[in-house]
């Protein structure tokens, strides 16, 4: 599968307070959260984007809280993948689990810039930068992770194996 | 190889030989968190999966601290649907308002965690746990529904930083100063996806209290969880709280560490994370002149017993600043009731601080003490993030309960040794 859409850009150390502020965690409606998605960051963040557009970030994307909420945001915003250098542990997991697409690539952190056009091909995890004319490899991601990406989370996975311990 | 403490427990629960860094591992989990905030989507999520009980009612717990007592309809709504399936699933560890308190603070008040444990939470906080010996982790809510319908869940078992702690402490320096100190030396992502294992002589001087400040804030430097070992104290602790059967996992002697760090105690000075970052800590001599508008004692930071005491024992026969507003929350009905006891919340009315019912309030900007544009408040709390405690605008000073309670009184940042009583 590819995806296409503009490139919004952050720096390091975006948090999941940034992400989604925790004055709206009295709802996890996905389209009322979408609403303040990147709201003390970017406030035209959520005027700007079009769906299927592209967040890229620097190391350790997400990091702080451990609300579902924020990659909810992103995915009901109609973000189509989320770029970072690195991800924090369980913004990394929750996006994997409720099946966000993220790549971690730190070549396309660092060259992407903002408003640049983006295509990704989750096929051969390869981003091409079309406004840069550019390509860069993202990491692939481990063989027990691609089965919950292919099942779309975790929550089909665990439906479709109801849990058989097949972990290596 | 060998392994480190935090390893063995993990090949244990996933009933493995051996396991090492960086391995996906299945394991069963003794106990499973959720709050206000992450069990409804918790529960969305259990019930796509189509099975009608939990895997274990006595394993899951569920603490309402966030936005509670509940602090408009939509948080209230939010509980509802938590007290129903606590209801229909019989989960036994719920803690209404009136017994509950702020989730990292009272599970091990209650004697839920105990060494040797695998747990799970739906919070970042958990690793709070690691205090007493036991792998704790903070995961999402889908992890959570994955968990208490199964029992189960996925780790990436972790490499280790080994933080070795030696000398005396001084007087007003806590466990907070002790962790501000290390992500100022680390960084914010000085131990993305690590344990931080801490060992060494110092630790005899570090309360339980302290150890639990420390480990909470393991996830400020991205750790997947924060390990002290288990001594004397931590066996003290958990024979006055719990019943549950323990184990003692040990870290090889030839276990490998990614990295190793001594810190010197006895050299430590109080330390303050200047906006917006925790990794931003600073020693407070280091500190120029910077007035301040609230100060916020309490969290699952420090809103323990010993913090209160700190408190007091500074605010005492004093008075706030005119014009700083003083939140102390104690973080469980337990703590309140025996900060009563002691007199200190006497001593803190008195000071003209006010004293709040068990919450996390002000810490998330949830309610209690939420901060205007422009406005700075020093906190106990463990994140000063942009917004964290309310407009994007205002700014947050993490420090310990004797620095914050020092500041209410001169109305800026204050070095607690200034104070004489
Ligand atoms: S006190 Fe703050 S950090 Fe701790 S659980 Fe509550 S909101 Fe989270």
């Amino acid at each position: 599968m590819k995806v296409k859409g503009k490139a919004f850009k952050y720096s390091d150390n975006v948090d999941t307070d940034l992400i989604i502020p925790a004055r709206y965690l009295n709802t996890s409606d996905p389209e009322e959260l979408a609403g303040h998605c990147m709201e003390d960051i970017d406030p035209t963040f959520v005027k700007e984007h079009n769906p299927k557009d592209i967040i890229v970030a620097g190391k350790n994307f997400g990091c702080g809280s451990s609300r579902e909420h924020a990659p909810i945001a992103i995915k009901a915003a109609g973000i189509s993948c989320v770029i970072a250098w690195t991800f924090a542990r369980i913004f990394y997991r929750n996006a994997i689990n409720i099946g966000l697409p993220i790549l971690e690539c730190e070549e396309a952190s660092k060259k992407i810039e903002y408003g640049s056009v983006i295509e990704v091909d989750f096929e051969t995890n390869d981003i091409f930068d079309l406004t840069k004319n550019q390509k860069y490899s993202a990491q692939p991601f481990p063989e027990f992770i691609q089965k919950i990406i292919k099942a779309e989370g975790l929550i089909n996975y665990i439906r479709e194996s109801m849990v058989k311990t097949e972990i290596k | 190889m060998g392994m480190t403490m935090t390893q063995k427990i993990l090949a244990a629960g996933a009933g493995l030989e051996s396991v090492k860094s960086g391995q996906l591992i299945q394991s069963d989990c003794d106990v499973m968190l959720g709050n206000d905030i992450t069990t409804p989507i918790a529960i969305k999520e259990f019930e796509k999966i189509g099975r009608d009980h939990v895997f274990d009612k006595s394993k899951i717990v569920i603490v309402p601290d966030h936005f509670t007592p509940n602090k408009d309809i939509k948080s209230a709504e939010q509980c509802r649907m938590i007290r129903e399936f606590v209801r229909t699933k019989g989960i036994k560890n719920y803690f209404e308002v009136g017994e509950m308190g702020i989730e990292h603070v009272l599970l091990p008040e209650k004697g839920l965690v105990v060494p040797g444990e695998i747990v799970i939470g739906a919070d970042s906080h958990t690793c709070t746990y690691g205090a007493l010996g036991a792998f704790s982790t903070g995961i999402g809510s889908t992890d959570l529904a994955a968990g208490m319908a199964t029992g189960k869940c996925w780790f990436k078992v972790p490499g280790a930083i080994k933080f070795v702690i030696d000398g005396r402490p001084s007087n007003f320096i806590m466990g907070k100063d002790v962790i501000l100190h290390i992500i100022g030396l680390i960084g914010v992502d000085g131990s993305v996806n690590k344990a931080m294992e801490f060992c060494g002589e110092g630790l005899a001087f570090l309360s339980m209290d302290d150890r639990f400040t420390i480990a909470n804030m393991a996830v400020e430097a991205g750790a997947k969880n924060g390990i002290f070992p288990v001594d004397e104290k931590t066996l003290t602790y958990v024979e006055a709280h719990s019943t549950k059967k323990y184990r003692i996992f040990e870290p090889d002697g030839d276990a490998e560490y990614d990295k190793h760090f001594r810190i010197d105690m006895s050299v430590l000075r109080p330390t303050v994370a200047l906006p917006h970052s925790p990794g931003n800590a600073q020693p407070i001599d280091a500190i120029e002149d910077i007035n301040i508008h609230q100060v916020v004692i309490g969290s699952c930071t420090n809103g323990r017993m010993e913090d209160m005491r700190m408190a007091a024992r500074i605010l005492k026969r004093k008075r706030v600043a005119k014009g700083v507003r003083v939140i102390i929350i104690p973080a469980t009905q337990g703590i309140y009731l025996k900060a009563l006891e002691e007199g200190l919340i006497e001593t803190f009315i008195k000071a003209g601080a006010v004293v709040s019912t068990p919450t996390c309030g002000p810490c998330l900007g949830g309610h209690m003490g939420v901060l205007a544009k422009g406005e700075r408040a020093v906190s106990t709390t463990n994140r000063n993030f942009v917004g964290r405690m309310g407009h994007r605008e205002s700014e947050i000073y993490l420090a310990s309960p004797a620095v914050a309670a020092a500041s209410a009184i001169t109305g800026r940042i204050t070095n607690p040794e200034e104070m004489t009583n």
